[in-house]
């Protein structure tokens, strides 16, 4: 595409900028490392979720391989029980916290406010800060691989009183489980703020026209998942403060000895918990509500039906938690209560899976790469959800706790659930971000090698649990289908090597895609690829549900709407664009700072990180909104048409 | 404001939903908040079911004259908090100021009696963070209360600061020092201003003579002194400033976190000392 065409004139909206103290001047590169440091775009946040996400599940997945080695023969060597542990508590809180939850915060950013007709987020400099926090609380889990602590060693679930100063500490200043505290602790400050973000974008910034009842179903996931998130983090913040506090002040909240109730952990744990796996979940059902229609060629089925049974699983997944822990005791009526809501919560469930197969019900299929992991997520979920469901009926699960089937259940959700959907959307949306095509036989062997390796891997494990393989023990003379599983392993491994590996050439050597190359429905298809910084030229209005296709089947109507909004919007003084900040990052170094002081116990070295956050929020809060407008020239009708490919 | 009086303070045109941005962003923070309270009173009062053996009688160590009176005061301080807002709304700069202040001063007494309160506790009764349950519980909750308050005097202060950066572009070096200065003596009168109260309350009920108590803490009581006629040398009006009716949305977020925390502390009040008095 010719990017000359569209050079943008920039003018500063104050005259006497020069004038503001040096402290407040604002970076205005848009290119190089300055220019990503203080970005404010919402697409450029984007990517440095995704890329780090990326980064992390390949990290994730190379932990998953240790353990799988460990795992393939008896008695095997391999690893230390330290180092297994590590790896198995970092595995899935890498997995859960720094691969999938990122990675979906990247589509957050990246797509949603394309979707609503949106310039940005509605605090461009706010949504920075969460990813630079992210990272800071990605690096504090991580330190610890580089340190003499080692990293996190006492499960992702962390319970009370494995992580208490008596069990977790090998010696005396070991930090591990502080690390894994504070850095937990730091991105529910990244997740929360991100989606009180989302959550305010959604409802205030849709363009014109886009009513809440048009929103793309992924926008919809996106508003749902940002109120999960804001309800549930704030449970483990204060499971995590209490256990910060009986570490560092020798408090009594899980203090068996004091009357400390070590169960009260799981359920706070729990009520964050639950909700969680719909966090990790929504947002790929949301991108596959988006996927299946468009290679369908086929409205979604049931638009309405999915956006409320999505809204269904959000209240009802804080009401499940307790089927973590029907073999705790809780006694029959609570046991029973659970039960009863967790086999309500597989209907709305159970809903959308039915309306996915009305919306390919009689319709035109085009398999193509996304596609296929979005098919492969329907089925592959669906196993998932069939061995979830057999979960809440208490007394089975009682057999089946602490066992590879709950392994197996919970890898087809996450793997075949939430990563399908989520290497689908990367398929997706892979031509509009970047401008280039992934070929489709390279897209579909990954796919392939994916989907067999990950079924090698974890289809065995079913039958392994209900023959009584506890998790984490491989040496019950279940041999063979525990090698299988490695095996397995590494086919997936391979899978997503090829999948990676496509993507890294196809980036620097793909076939050049052009507008809208898969004939869309959403707005997002609507703006040249890649994006322009301002997204719409002009802010576009909405008549219809799938408002892009509704734009081409009427392109009079739409081209004379736009013609009138550019007119106002120009006498109005052309786009109004935020301006980049240090502030984000710097208020994010603090925090990073002050936490590995708080691990490491040391007060003074916290409060002056602390304090430096303080200064970072004040001079952000001084240094004022900014922003500048942009004249961009008025793209020709020609080049405006959806052309055909 | 050339445009005072044109703000429509209940509907911003340039959003879908007609409510401000950052109104609606404090709503879903404080949605965040009421949960984050919601885990903290829930420990509090599972383990107030479960007392293990020995644990402290709360009506032993409580004194409810003194609570009950801080927390009609942080009450109070909410309804100045929305007077404050009333005013900006209406571009009344010096009653915003002046209703600010007096917030801040009505959440610094409630701040004030929950130090005195905490010092009390630990060196009189001896319940500390350690000891017991109640302990762990009791601290954390209202201590968790506490630092809430403080961050939204520390947000009072800020925004009363910020209230006379002057209009025009060419005043930002020095009154961003000028700033800092205020907040640094802000901050030290209030430090010194609350150890003056404190020890006076000690030498109070120590029936130590008023002379012995001023030498004694003279340190405190001249920082005080000096510092409030600072703050009030620097707190008059200093021709045509940036702040006015358009910030109505600032103080009207900072006023919902400000209600927010009262509304919590009632339930605080009710759940954790009017439960002990049943």
């Amino acid at each position: 595409m010719d990017t000359t065409a569209h050079a943008p004139l920039i003018t500063q909206e104050e005259p006497v900028a020069a004038k503001r103290p040096w402290l407040f001047t604002r970076p205005t590169a848009k290119t190089g490392l300055v220019s990503w440091l203080t970005t404010v775009d919402h697409k450029r946040v984007g990517l440095l979720y995704g890329f780090s996400a990326l980064f992390f599940f390949l990290v994730g997945g190379v932990e998953a391989l240790f353990i799988r080695i460990q795992l393939a023969v008896p008695n095997n060597t391999f690893l230390q029980h330290q180092t297994y542990n590590e790896l198995f508590t970092m595995h899935a809180t890498t997995m859960i916290f720094l691969a999938v939850m990122p990675l979906s915060a990247a589509f957050f950013n990246y797509i949603m406010p394309l979707q609503i007709g949106a310039r940005d987020v509605a605090f461009p400099r706010l949504n920075g800060f969460a990813f630079w926090v992210f990272l800071a609380g990605a690096i504090i889990l991580n330190v610890g691989w580089f340190i003499k602590s080692g990293a996190p060693d006492s499960g992702w679930f962390g319970y009370a009183p494995l992580t208490s100063n008596a069990y977790s500490n090998q010696f005396a200043g070991d930090i591990s489980t502080d690390l894994w505290v504070m850095g937990l602790q730091i991105l529910g400050v990244s997740s929360v703020i991100g989606s009180l973000n989302f959550i305010v974008t959604i409802i205030n910034l849709r363009a014109p026209g886009m009513t809440m009842m048009r929103l793309p179903v992924f926008t919809w996931m996106t508003l749902i998942t940002a109120f999960l998130i804001i309800l549930s983090f704030p449970a483990i913040t204060i499971a995590l403060v209490e256990l910060m506090m009986d570490r560092n002040f020798a408090t009594n909240f899980f203090e068996v000895s004091n009357g400390g109730l070590p169960i009260l952990w799981q359920h706070l744990f729990w009520v964050f918990g639950h909700p969680e796996v719909y966090i990790l979940i929504l947002p790929a059902m949301g991108i596959i509500s988006e996927i299946l229609p468009t290679f369908s060629r086929k409205p979604l089925f049931g638009y309405p039906i999915v956006v409320f049974s999505g809204a269904c699983i959000g209240f009802l997944g804080f009401g499940v938690w307790s089927h973590h822990m029907f073999t705790t005791g809780m006694g029959t009526v609570a046991t029973a209560a659970f039960s009863l809501m967790t086999m309500a919560i597989a209907v709305p469930t159970g809903v959308k899976i039915f309306n996915w197969i009305g919306t390919l019900w009689g319709g035109h299929l085009q398999m193509r790469t996304p596609m296929m992991f979005a098919l492969g997520f329907i089925w592959m979920f669906m196993m998932g959800g069939f061995s979830g469901i057999m979960h809440s009926a208490a007394p089975a699960d009682s057999q089946q706790q602490d066992s590879y089937f709950v392994v197996a259940h919970f890898h087809y959700v996450l793997i075949g659930g939430s990563v399908f959907g989520l290497l689908a959307g990367i398929h997706y949306w892979f031509p509009l971000v970047f401008g280039r095509k992934v070929s489709e036989f390279w897209g579909k062997l990954s796919f392939w090698v994916v989907f067999i390796g990950f079924n090698t891997t974890f289809f065995p494990m079913h039958f392994l649990g209900l023959n009584g393989t506890a998790v984490y023990d491989g040496n019950m003379g279940w041999n063979t289908p525990n090698f299988i599983a490695t095996i397995g392993a590494f086919i997936l491994g391979i899978g997503i090597a090829i999948y990676f590996a496509v993507m890294i050439y196809t980036y620097f050597k793909g076939q050049k895609a052009g507008r809208d190359p898969w004939d869309a429905r959403t707005l997002e298809w609507a703006i040249p690829n890649p994006p322009p910084e301002y997204n719409f030229a002009v802010t576009p209005s909405v008549h219809a549900r799938d408002a892009f296709w509704h734009e081409k089947h009427n392109r009079e109507e739409a081209l004379t709407a736009k013609a009138a909004t550019a007119h106002s919007a120009s006498a109005h003084g052309g786009i109004h664009m935020p301006s980049q900040s240090w502030f984000p990052i710097l208020t994010a170094g603090g925090m990073l700072i002050g936490s590995l002081f708080l691990a490491n116990h040391n007060y003074i070295g916290a409060i002056c990180g602390g304090g430096l956050t303080f200064l970072g929020a004040y001079l952000w809060a001084l240094e004022g909104p900014g922003g500048y407008h942009m004249h961009p020239e008025p793209e020709a009708n020609g080049k405006d048409s959806p052309a055909k490919h | 404001m050339s445009h005072a009086g044109t703000i429509d303070h209940h509907h911003d045109a340039t959003t879908a939903t007609g409510i401000p941005n950052k109104k609606l962003f404090m709503w879903a923070f404080l949605a965040s908040d009421c949960m984050f309270f919601g885990a903290l009173i829930s420990t509090h009062l599972i383990y107030r079911l479960h007392p293990p053996p020995g644990s402290p009688s709360p009506r032993q160590i409580f004194s409810i004259e003194l609570t009950s009176f801080s927390t009609f005061i942080l009450l109070m301080s909410s309804l100045l908090m929305a007077l404050a807002v009333n005013a900006i709304q209406k571009n009344y700069l010096t009653s915003t100021r002046h209703n600010l202040l007096g917030t801040i001063f009505f959440g610094l007494i409630f701040l004030g009696c929950q130090v005195y309160e905490f010092t009390h506790f630990v060196h009189e009764k001896g319940l500390t963070l350690s000891n017991s349950l109640f302990g762990s519980t009791f601290y954390t909750l209202t201590g968790t209360h506490g630092c809430h308050v403080a961050i939204g005097v520390l947000w009072l202060i800020l925004t009363y600061i910020r209230s006379f950066k002057p209009a025009g572009a060419d005043a930002g070096r020095p009154w961003l020092a000028g700033a800092f200065f205020h907040f640094f003596i802000f901050a030290l009168t209030i430090v010194a201003g609350m150890a003056t109260v404190l020890s006076g309350v000690h030498a109070h009920l120590a029936r130590e003579p008023f002379r012995e108590f001023i030498s004694h803490n003279l340190l405190a009581v001249g920082t005080t002194i000096v510092g409030l006629a600072i703050l009030t040398y620097l707190g008059r009006s200093r021709g045509a400033v940036e702040f006015g009716e358009a910030n109505a949305i600032d103080v009207e977020s900072m006023g919902l976190y400000w209600h927010f925390v009262d509304i919590v502390w009632i339930v605080i009040f009710t759940a954790v000392y009017l439960l002990e008095y049943l």
